[in-house]
């Protein structure tokens, strides 16, 4: 059963009325014969999907780690305070407040989306003023931020890859002087690997996608760019859109696939008809449509789909499940994506930034490719910087840099750094030993995402701020992730009250590692890192957190919380 | 089919090719644990309890389909542990009151527990308050009881082909809902399957309990040595000229697991010939006279007292025992767990029909001890040495614990001494 316009068709009614009704999954039930249960999950399952009315303006506010040290407390209270509605609940007709997890724009937080609209860089005052506006009866678009992001270094000119001049129509050309075969070899020899986090081979891809048969097959553009402190493909797609597009176009004509579908998150609609208008202008050009460039039978369709709040949907093969329109949950693998993906049929996924690479690898030649960055990594690397840095944004680098030379004067002149996250929640923290690691296939790789904490923020904050994050954001299939997280998200708070002993420490590890080892995706197989690296690295920190040893076998009860609430029953009831 | 052979920890197997692990394994005499598994359905990869490797990756057990050659690791010490692990995590996340179900002794997560020896969970319960849905027409869903294992979503379906089960939310938050309208088409017989696969009880048909609620279970063994040979204890009373010495008590608890302490009927007679009780509910002394062996701890904590007294008891005994299901995890007084103090005070106190006008007064004095915000496990107060399993544990399994401790005997526990209820 063909459900793939049940996202589209739930954003529909979202959008109308602000919540899915009853009645609206009733419709959608007759139409796909399916009991409405199986649309409730789906809808339960999406962040911004509502089974309840929500206000005229529904504010979301970023919880993530970089928003929670530049303010973010403050911010919520001051909208708390000017709206009269608490977070997390439904609110007035006026308005509703949720928190949600990063929306991408950790280089200008605290920030907010108001109806998918982006408020950026927000004071008390600033929200003060906001919900005045909204009061007035002004229209939030046309008062909400401006979100492009600062791009804060590229190599020199002769080694630059990404962030030089763009002329449409540029790479694809290529196709004129290359035979579909000929393009998947330069790509496979310029060693190009996947950008999205995992850095699979892209040639490899692309070629095994060709070599599967079959009458339909699609190329999918990533852009559920999710991981907590990255921003780099929204740059991209704000930038240079056109380069994505075009990569997508090079990976249709060198695997045979007529579709396209870029799955935009809906943290990043405010851009999305921006991007609509520069495909119409792809089709207006011919460099979208049939015949492409006047080469015969060339056919390639694109069209943009809106994903719906989830982080695991980044994940290429629960991506597919949701543009199928079913849960986001990745499913159990017995084919590649390349064999059997979207609808079955052969699919690419692959991230922005990697589409984005691609075209520039046909433009400028894989040689020059490879004359930049390390053997094992060639070329340059995009790097969003946020945290305790003087100058966050955008980083275009050769692979090679030192994490040193990131966090330099010359570079994003960070303040006493202490806890660099490399990665997101789901990659590697660093201490200060190991500033002069280098950021390449050699040494540490970097999804994207690079946050910097200096000496004043609390580790366990930090790394509470992170399991949080993975306790929501697990799909919910398989324990040791669904429970896992959780348990140890309770670990962490134990810590936080000062209650743990090194056995805490140690099982912090012991635990984190099951987790790891059963669980079923990515996202559980990575969410224990940071916790489990950090007991490592940061030994000073975790001394100082741990109970001295006691008479009860260092076993710590706090008793005096444990008595609290009766104290507070006994005293509110009775005279 | 082709047949193929592979290895099993070493062992040479044979399958036909393609057969699914789990089955493949069963055939060649080998058990992979599993709960989501369930016969002809896909894979399923949910529940994570058949977590094996294969060229050193971990992967569900289930979802591997055998091919010549391929090398499978099950019951090494690492994935045993997992396994292990994983269950546990089932139990601290659900509640699941054993004695208070209506599966216990048909349940497959349960006897699980018991075939991976689980005498307590190294994970801390979570006690997420979770509801007991009782709107559906023909069944009743307990949440507390639900492992997400999805069975029900992929098998259950009526009769025109809709599904009536399917998961909801996600995260932490993640419970498998009815679909109340497809679910009143199910007949009886429907419902009834849906029950049956359900691997632990979380899906019950209306005014039908399962067949076989107590006694002769299919988990259950019939019971083999339930006394305690008397020649046993008097081997130990020639070799032991020293009395060692023991203490009990009885903490949030219910005297239950003394009196299965009792249950040795007139062993206790030669017992006290090989040890001396000192503070003990059983001597009725009340402060500690003596430096003991051993501390057995019946009931977990509830208020200010048992707290005292355990830590008492920690100062006191060499090796501190948890006994029974209270004192490992909270037990049965730990149902209120799931609801805050204040409302369960309220309800007991202030707003239940038994309390007369103008007598409503939660009783609180110096005197006496306060209640803790909610029951807690021995182990969460004071480190615990061993811990024996059972709502009460039988007295055999007591005896060959106190035994192993004291005169360092190696024992093992028959199935049928080892329960949850």
């Amino acid at each position: 059963m063909d459900r793939t316009f049940l996202l589209s068709t739930l954003w529909k009614y979202q959008k109308a009325k602000g919540f899915i009704s009853e009645n609206d999954i009733l419709k959608i039930v007759k139409k796909l014969k399916i009991s409405s249960i199986e649309v409730e999950s789906v809808v339960s399952f999406y962040h911004f999907f509502h089974k309840k009315p929500t206000g005229k303006h529904t504010i979301y506010l970023n919880n993530s780690i970089i928003s929670e040290i530049k303010g973010f407390n403050n911010v919520k209270i001051a909208f708390e305070k000017e709206t009269g509605c608490s977070f997390n609940e439904y609110g007035n007709e006026e308005f509703s407040l949720f928190e949600t997890s990063c929306i991408g724009l950790s280089d200008q937080e605290p920030a907010a989306l108001i109806n998918f609209h982006p408020f950026t860089d927000l004071t008390p005052k600033k929200v003060k003023l906001i919900i005045q506006k909204i009061r007035n009866g002004e229209n939030v678009k046309d008062f909400s931020s401006k979100t492009k992001s600062k791009i804060q270094n590229t190599p020199s000119d002769d080694k630059t890859v990404i962030f030089r001049p763009y002329k449409i129509g540029n790479s694809i050309k290529a196709i004129h002087t290359n035979t579909p075969q000929q393009i998947i070899d330069k790509i496979d020899k310029s060693g190009l690997l996947g950008l999205g986090g995992a850095f699979f081979g892209v040639g490899y891809k692309w070629q095994s996608c060709k070599n599967n048969e079959d009458d339909a097959k699609y190329i999918i553009c990533n852009a559920d760019e999710g991981e907590p402190g990255t921003f780099k493909d929204r740059a991209i797609l704000q930038h240079l859109p056109g380069l994505v597009i075009e990569g997508m176009i090079l990976a249709a004509y060198a695997t045979g696939a007529k579709e396209g579908i870029i799955y935009l998150r809906a943290e990043y609609q405010f851009f999305k008809d921006d991007l609509d208008t520069l495909i119409q202008e792809f089709y207006s050009k011919n460099l979208l449509g049939d015949n492409i460039l006047g080469k015969k039978d060339f056919t390639f369709n694109l069209k943009i789909q809106l994903g719906a709040g989830s982080y695991v949907c980044g994940a290429a093969s629960a991506l597919i499940e949701s543009l199928e329109g079913r849960r986001g949950e990745p499913p159990v693998r017995m084919w590649s994506a390349t064999k059997h993906g979207y609808k079955r049929k052969p699919t690419v996924v692959n991230n922005v930034e990697t589409l984005a690479y691609a075209s520039r690898i046909i433009e400028l030649g894989e040689d020059y490719f490879l004359t930049l960055g390390t053997k094992k990594s060639p070329g340059t690397k995009l790097i969003s910087i946020s945290g305790d840095v003087a100058k966050p944004g955008i980083y275009e680098i050769e692979y090679g840099t030192t994490i040193r030379d990131l966090l330099s004067i010359e570079m994003s002149q960070a303040t006493s750094p202490y806890f660099v996250q490399v990665s997101g929640p789901s990659g590697e923290c660093i201490s200060p030993a190991e500033f002069d690691r280098r950021i390449c296939m050699e040494d540490i790789l970097c999804g994207g995402s690079f946050m910097v904490f200096n000496r004043t923020r609390d580790i366990l904050q930090i790394l509470r701020n992170f399991m949080e994050f993975f306790k929501e954001e697990s799909c919910g299939v398989c324990t040791p992730c669904r429970a896992g997280n959780f348990i140890l998200n309770e670990k962490v708070k134990k810590m936080q009250r000062g209650l743990a002993s090194q056995e805490d420490v140690n099982e912090i590890k012991k635990w984190g590692n099951i987790i790891k080892l059963a669980s079923r995706c990515g996202l559980g197989k990575s969410s224990p890192n940071s916790l489990i690296y950090s007991i490592d690295k940061f030994k000073e920190y975790y001394n100082l957190k741990i109970a001295p040893s006691n008479e009860f076998q260092n076993v710590e009860f706090d008793m005096e919380d444990a008595i609290h609430e009766f104290d507070c029953v006994i005293k509110d009831t009775q005279l | 089919m082709k047949n193929i052979s592979f290895k099993i920890d070493g062992r040479n197997c044979t399958a036909e090719k393609g057969q699914n692990l789990i089955e493949a394994a069963k055939q060649n005499g080998i058990f992979i644990p599993t709960l989501c598994h369930f016969k002809h359905l896909n894979p399923l990869g949910s529940c994570r309890v058949c977590t094996v490797k294969q060229n050193g990756k971990t992967l569900a057990g289930c979802t591997i389909n055998v091919d010549e050659g391929i090398d499978i690791e099950v019951n090494t010490p690492e994935l045993l542990d997992t396994r292990k692990a994983i269950l546990e995590m089932m139990f601290v996340e659900g509640n699941h009151f054993c004695p208070s179900c209506e599966k216990s002794g048909d349940c497959e997560m349960q006897n699980l527990g018991y075939e991976t020896g689980i005498r307590y969970t190294r994970f801390p319960h979570l006690f997420v308050d979770r509801i007991v849905d009782a709107r559906p027409e023909r069944i009743v869903v307990n949440q507390n009881r639900c492992i997400k294992c999805k069975r029900c979503i992929e098998e259950i379906f009526t009769n025109d082909g809709y599904r009536v089960f399917n998961f909801t939310n996600r995260g932490n938050k993640t419970v498998v809902s009815v679909d109340y309208e497809q679910e009143a088409k199910l007949s009886e017989k429907q419902a009834e399957h849906a029950m049956h696969i359900c691997p632990t009880g979380s899906i019950l048909v209306k005014g039908k309990t399962f067949s076989k609620p107590f006694g002769d279970r299919q988990f259950d063994n019939s019971n083999s040595d339930k006394n305690i040979s008397l020649h046993d204890i008097k081997k130990h009373k020639s070799t032991n000229k020293k009395k060692k010495r023991i203490a009990t008590t009885s903490l949030a608890g219910c005297f239950g697991c003394h009196m299965s302490l009792l249950d040795i009927d007139l062993g206790i007679l030669d017992i006290i010939e090989l040890v001396e009780f000192n503070k003990s509910p059983l001597t009725d002394i009340k402060k500690f006279t003596k430096r003991c062996d051993i501390g057995l701890i019946e009931g977990g904590c509830c208020n200010t007292d048992n707290i005292e007294v355990l830590r008492e008891f920690r100062k006191n005994c060499d090796i501190l025992v948890s006994v029974g299901e209270c004192a490992i995890w909270g037990g049965l007084p730990a149902l209120r767990n799931t609801i805050s103090l204040e409302d369960c005070l309220k309800e007991a106190y202030l707003n239940s029909i038994t309390s007369e006008e103008g007598e409503t007064v939660i009783p609180h004095h110096e005197d006496i001890p306060k209640i803790l915000n909610k029951v807690y496990s021995n182990h969460e107060v004071v480190k615990i040495d061993y811990h024996i399993p059972g709502c009460p544990p039988n007295a055999n399994h007591i005896w060959n614990v106190v035994k192993n401790i004291l005169f360092d005997e190696e024992y093992s526990i028959s199935y049928p001494d080892f329960k949850y209820d």
